[in-house]
């Protein structure tokens, strides 16, 4: 626990001093958004139905920005080799490195959509807004870690993770977007919630263990 | 007192034969000096003494146990030194080792004993012992080579382990950061401690043991059509030395030159 808590202190202390990468994923998903308006017209109707789509897009790709530089950075100045030899087991490192990029690139954009879903002509839903993202984006930091240990040390990794990672992005969008949806027609969007948080649950432990066996062949 | 062994190492990258049939043993304060030509396998051995990567074959034993046993308590008991010094340029250089320092000391269970001189502090007297204690609170991105290197090397003072592995440890090193190693290293091995270092450089090394990794060289590709790569392969490492100069001709002794380091 003492381990985690320190990696993540770390992560986050070298984005804040490394300036720009702190604020990509808030400024990348801030611009997206706003610049929907002027591609589907200023229909209050048509941006109102499409808001939770778009917001829920654009956090998907905000999370996948910045992931191809989750351990390549320490890959290439031999960090991730020490932190193998530490003391916490890779597994507890990936976790860490998880929450570090869900605190920089999540927790902003959770802040930001209300302001945002205001802009498109949303009138309500705010509370399932927050409650989708609060469970969504931690799965996508979570499922993201898998893709950038996968992709460790291959070209155009970039590339690579937008590929392997976007599908098991989509179940958490469709659910995400829908419970929005779901609220907006007046329904109930306690299922959908539920599945999201439901996932979350099988993320938390799953996937730091793959991300872990993956990051284990990269370093032979 | 500790000890660290490995018997019948053969080590396999990709389809590549890097060594084989590679034996060593080390007592308490001994050294062992890895030689040996670009290529040659030494830093492959040392990730494998590491647990970084595992042997293809043969096993590594510290102690007596098998160290693929007991990763998590392997793992305390050493420090690695790679090429790399893994130094985040914007960390000042207290910062980066005390970052190192923080995760040892919270894997530790005599945790207590060691976290009752600060972290920082530690990192502060390894980084006065190397000589740049007043570089100690600079960013490492303006630091030269030769003082990247002495960081990463006061790494190995932080939190004391008994075995060290340091690839080649004197690259961009001047000659009183050298006569500094020297004395760490000597000191080390008095207090019973076990060092694996790899040179290229003629850096003597007070009783030290050489070990060339050229003598255990694989002989390329072991999955070759109809060649005889596959027999030199499996070959004592007294006969694979023969094996070069007669029957395997050039073709195997230039693949076998192709730098195992490479990683995609």
């Amino acid at each position: 626990m003492i381990a985690f808590l320190r990696l993540v202190r770390r992560d986050l202390r070298l984005a804040f001093r490394q300036g720009s990468d702190a604020t990509t994923a808030l400024v990348f998903f801030v611009l997206t958004v706003v610049i929907f308006p002027f591609g589907v017209g200023p229909e209050p109707n048509i941006l109102a139905r499409i808001a939770p789509g778009i917001l829920w897009v654009a956090a998907l790709l905000a999370a996948l920005l910045s992931l191809d530089r989750l351990f390549q950075a320490d890959q290439d100045d031999g960090s991730l080799d020490q932190l193998a030899l530490s003391g916490p087991p890779l597994e507890i490192v990936v976790l860490a490195k998880a929450a570090a990029h869900w605190l920089m690139s999540g927790l902003p954009l959770i802040v930001a959509a209300p302001v945002l879903a205001v802009l498109l002509q949303m009138r309500d839903g705010f509370d399932t807004l927050l409650l989708s993202l609060l469970a969504g984006t931690p799965l996508l930091s979570l499922i993201g870690t898998i893709g950038a240990a996968l992709t460790l040390g291959a070209r155009r990794g970039g590339v690579l993770i937008s590929l392997l990672i976007l599908p098991l992005y989509i179940p958490v969008l469709i659910f995400g977007a829908g419970a929005i949806d779901v609220a907006l027609a007046g329904l109930s969007p306690r299922p959908h919630l539920l599945f999201l948080a439901g996932m979350l649950a099988a993320a938390l432990p799953l996937a730091p263990v793959a991300a872990a066996a993956a990051l284990r062949q990269a370093l032979e | 007192m500790p000890s660290f062994s490995g018997t019948q190492l053969t080590c396999l990258r990709g389809d590549r034969l890097v060594f084989s049939h590679l034996s060593f043993s080390l007592d308490s304060g001994e050294a062992l000096i890895l030689t040996g030509r670009n290529g040659s396998g030494k830093t492959s051995l040392l990730r494998l003494m590491a647990g970084l990567a595992r042997p293809w074959q043969g096993d590594l034993r510290f102690n007596g146990q098998a160290i693929a046993e007991d990763m998590e308590l392997h793992r305390q008991r050493l420090r690695y030194v790679g090429h790399a010094e893994a130094i985040k340029p914007v960390l000042t250089a207290s910062e980066n080792l005390a970052v190192w320092a923080h995760l040892a000391d919270a894997g530790r269970s005599d945790a207590g004993r060691l976290g009752a001189v600060d972290p920082a502090a530690r990192a502060h007297a390894a980084l006065d012992w190397f000589g740049i204690g007043h570089l100690a609170d600079v960013p490492c991105q303006v630091l030269s080579a030769g003082q990247r290197r002495r960081v990463g090397l006061a790494r190995l003072l932080v939190t004391p382990a008994p075995l060290w592995l340091l690839d080649e440890p004197t690259t961009a090193l001047d000659r009183t950061a050298v006569g500094l190693l020297n004395q760490v290293i000597a000191d080390h091995r008095a207090r019973g401690g076990l060092v694996v270092l790899s040179t290229h450089a003629d850096w003597p090394i007070p009783n030290g043991i050489a070990l060339s990794l050229d003598d255990f060289a694989g002989l390329g590709p072991i999955v070759v059509d109809g060649d005889d790569d596959e027999a030199g392969a499996n070959d004592a490492p007294g006969e694979v030395g023969t094996d070069h100069d007669g029957a395997g001709g050039a073709p195997p002794q230039a693949q076998a030159r192709v730098d195992p380091e490479h990683r995609p």
